[in-house]
């Protein structure tokens, strides 16, 4: 079975997409996929927090991404809820990094639960990156 | 149309855009029987190539395309 790794440092949320759209393409092909988030991409799994996120250019306070989502819709792209609900009904695994939850000053108890399948560490990550063909990081 | 194959489950993803048709289809699979036959059909052009692939590399039976001249196109699977 082919695995893919995928780091998701970045809180943006075009970037958030590309992992999960990439995840999602990966599972459905017969894959198996893990999304380790770590520093601003664990704001990403705090409840309600998904989509709420900037974009990593042209942000403009928040324009830029209500725009991006705006033509997004126009387009027919699927919204993050719908690619994370995808995401985890394919069998996707999702990490979120323990380490980094503490520099974040994120607490389990803000983060969508229902969401992760486990809390590691790098050696959790390299575990994993070990068993797979590919790795990504965004 | 497409009255050659009969299909046990048809996912319909017309209008839809990547990666929406690949996962309905894996999702569709998941589901069904061995055995079963999925049609999927749809309108998103890359797809069409891709849910091909993405059938050859779970290791199914791809047994038709056909497209419609409004291109509008549907893939029969088999699990």
């Amino acid at each position: 079975m082919k695995k893919a790794t995928i780091v998701v440092h970045s809180g943006d949320l075009d970037k958030l997409m590309s992992a999960l759209i990439i995840g999602n393409g990966f599972l459905a092909m017969g894959g198996e996929v893990t999304l380790y988030f770590t520093f601003w991409g664990l704001q990403r799994l705090i409840r309600g927090k998904l989509s709420k996120a900037p974009l990593s250019k042209m942000n403009m306070l928040g324009l830029g991404a209500w725009l991006m989502k705006k033509k997004m819709k126009k387009a027919h792209v699927a919204s993050a809820e719908r690619l994370m609900s995808d995401f985890k009904a394919l069998g996707g695994r999702i990490i979120a990094c323990e380490m980094t939850m503490e520099v974040m000053g994120i607490s389990k108890n803000r983060l969508d639960e229902t969401l992760i399948d486990e809390y590691g560490a790098v050696g959790m990550y390299v575990n994993e990156t070990m068993q797979s063909q590919l790795t990504l990081f965004i | 149309m497409n009255a050659s194959i009969e299909s046990d489950v048809t996912v319909d993803v017309i209008g839809e855009t990547c990666p929406i048709p690949l996962v309905e289809m894996r999702k569709a699979v998941m589901k069904a029987q061995k055995g079963q036959i999925i049609e999927v059909k749809g309108t998103h052009g890359a797809s069409k190539k891709e849910i091909p692939m993405a059938v050859r590399s779970l290791g199914l039976e791809l047994l038709n395309e056909e497209t419609e001249d409004s291109g509008v196109w549907h893939i029969f699977i088999k699990k």
